[in-house]
């Protein structure tokens, strides 16, 4: 096959990616548009494989051991655990970038490489040992094995910044000098650095941290193309580093945060709670109560945070919501962009317990339809929902948009205790006149309220 | 004068990779701002199955001359790009096979 043909063979393979991706833009078109895109690397491939001078036995085993193992995964994985596959995911492409680019250069063997391909080659590696290492911590930290708060520790900052000089050093020398010894360097120290620039971010700003590292993988994959020549691996990694960048905005901007701010400030491990705790008396409910209240009521608007992740309580919301249905109560569920571990985390449960997804609302959906909303049901969420975030100027997290669920006739949190979230701010709606507590685990809340509801 | 071959100034490669990576940059991100967020876990998944078209690159590096180091490099690649392609498209399907179409009447459980 000439270079041409291939070329343009490749262009289709990116076509597909391109449709692929405008079909994910409709929940009908989605999942045919994931199938284009798949049909689309599998063309690439075996384009390459066409008339290719490689090694069959260590591009078969390699590719029937990666197949084992990413599908076993896909197949096996909760919903819950979403979060942490697709950090996992993020990190192979990234090492795998990074990996073909050191290829590229072990190939060259000494041999005097231009000036272009040896600065992409230390790109890839870079980004990709950054992303391979960011993604395992982000991996860890979501899975539970290491604490999903902040790690921070004095001096980080002067660390992470003495790493990032020690690899601006070394690739100024593998620059000039093509020193293997330097491109090693560059590889192990962006290992540690994809470490540490992780650790100090907490469990609650994973959304961007995941975003980001998408857009990652997909630069490093293109800085890769460079190395190659090769257009699929640019056109394929621009579109996924352009779709990570896009993400990485939308969650900071849910947080009404900067990138920066996530990435260095160790949030909720500094942050000392600025706003004294408002106190008061609330008022709280039992499941019989809230029965009532639901079952009369006409539009019904459910709140799910993390917390309802944790407590696998999607299904039991769904019963809930389908009693709430036969009776003629309307349900739709108000979804923040940050309520889960990643964008649109929430959706997905939801969609796995059969909740159809035009009754899933987005942040301006939800507050339109709230002044008109009897009852919200609050199941573990807390930050998303605290007015402080509108009404006081002095509270830590002021401007993030939220659900202003205190718009609604009556306000039900379903929680374990009056604890604050993980920013360790006080929130006023739970004091508030309107709003009932009931103090129990989500998913035990609602199975008693799914009782409950079939003797109303 | 015949018998001199024209010698066109030919761009090079990184120029035209660079025009390519800016075009395809915002492709991205026109497709990606209008996808709602109900669908953005899904996006993610996907898109980071593309991202590893990178596959590619480990398929090539796998060619021969490229020395013991160089083929464990290749090697290692290969499998990570494969988990992160079948894993991430599968992935991506299992996801999407759940979105449920709006009620039609009668449709509930």
């Amino acid at each position: 096959m000439s270079i041409d043909t291939r070329a343009l063979l490749y262009l289709v393979a990116a076509v597909a990616f391109v449709l692929g991706l405008k079909r994910l833009g409709s929940p009908r078109t989605a999942r045919s548009g994931n199938t284009i895109a798949a049909g689309g690397m599998l063309m690439a491939v075996i384009v390459t494989l066409v008339d290719a001078d490689v090694s069959w036995t260590i591009l078969g085993s390699g590719l029937a051991v990666g197949a084992i193992l990413g599908g076993t995964a896909a197949i096996r994985v909760q919903m819950t655990s979403m979060p942490q596959l697709v950090a996992a995911f993020n990190g192979f492409g990234g090492i795998a970038s990074a990996l073909v680019a050191g290829a590229e250069f072990v190939k060259a063997d000494g041999l005097e490489l231009p000036t272009e391909t040896i600065f992409t080659i230390i790109l890839s590696v870079l980004i990709g040992a950054i992303t391979f290492t960011g993604s395992f911590v982000a991996y860890a930290k979501l899975q539970g094995l290491i604490g999903g708060s902040p790690i921070t520790y004095p001096g980080q900052k002067m660390v992470n910044g003495l790493l990032a000089v020690g690899i601006i050093t070394a690739a100024v020398i593998a620059q000039i000098s093509q020193d293997p010894l330097a491109f090693w360097l560059i590889g192990a120290v962006a290992l540690v650095l994809g470490v540490l620039a992780v650790i100090p971010i907490g469990g609650a700003d994973m959304p961007v941290v995941i975003a980001l590292l998408n857009s990652l993988s997909g630069m490093a994959a293109a800085a890769t193309g460079f190395v190659i020549s090769n257009s699929a691996l640019i056109i394929g990694g621009a579109l996924v580093g352009a779709s990570g960048l896009i993400l990485t905005k939308l969650m900071t901007e849910a947080m009404n945060r900067t990138l920066s701010n996530v990435l260095f400030s160790g949030f909720g491990a500094t942050s000392t709670s600025s706003a004294a705790a408002t106190g008061g008396d609330v008022t709280t409910t039992t499941p019989e109560d809230l029965a009532i209240a639901l079952a009369y009521a006409s539009q019904v608007v459910v709140v799910p945070g993390y917390g309802l992740a944790v407590a696998q309580a999607q299904h039991a919301v769904r019963e809930v919501a389908t009693l709430l249905e036969a009776r003629g109560v309307k349900v739709a569920y108000g979804i923040h962009p940050v309520a889960g571990r990643m964008p649109g985390h929430m959706n997905v449960l939801l969609a796995e317990a059969d909740v159809p997804y035009d009754q899933l609302l987005d942040l301006d959906q939800t507050n339109n339809l709230l002044p008109r909303t009897d009852v919200v049901l609050v199941l573990g969420a807390n930050d998303v929902v605290n007015p402080s975030a509108r009404d006081d100027e002095g509270s830590p997290i002021y401007g993030m948009p939220i659900l202003e669920v205190d718009h609604a006739a009556t306000v039900i949190v379903v929680k374990r205790s009056l604890s604050p979230g993980f920013a360790g701010i006080d929130n006023p709606l739970f004091y508030r006149e309107g709003t009932r507590m009931l103090f129990a685990d989500a998913k035990q809340a609602l199975t008693a309220l799914g009782s409950a509801l079939e003797d109303v | 004068m015949p018998g001199i071959p024209l010698t066109p100034d030919v761009l090079s490669p990184v120029v035209v990779g660079i025009i390519v990576f800016v075009l395809a940059a915002f492709v991205g991100l026109e497709l990606i701002s209008k996808v709602p967020p109900t669908l953005h876990t899904p996006l993610m998944s996907g898109s980071n199955a593309i991202s590893g078209i990178t596959v590619v690159g480990a398929i090539i590096a796998t060619g021969a001359g490229s020395g013991t180091l160089g083929s464990v490099l290749a090697f290692v690649a290969v499998v990570s790009a494969t988990i992160n392609v079948v894993g991430g498209f599968l992935v991506t399907d299992r996801m999407l096979g759940m979105f449920r179409k709006p009620k039609r009447p009668e449709d509930t459980k």
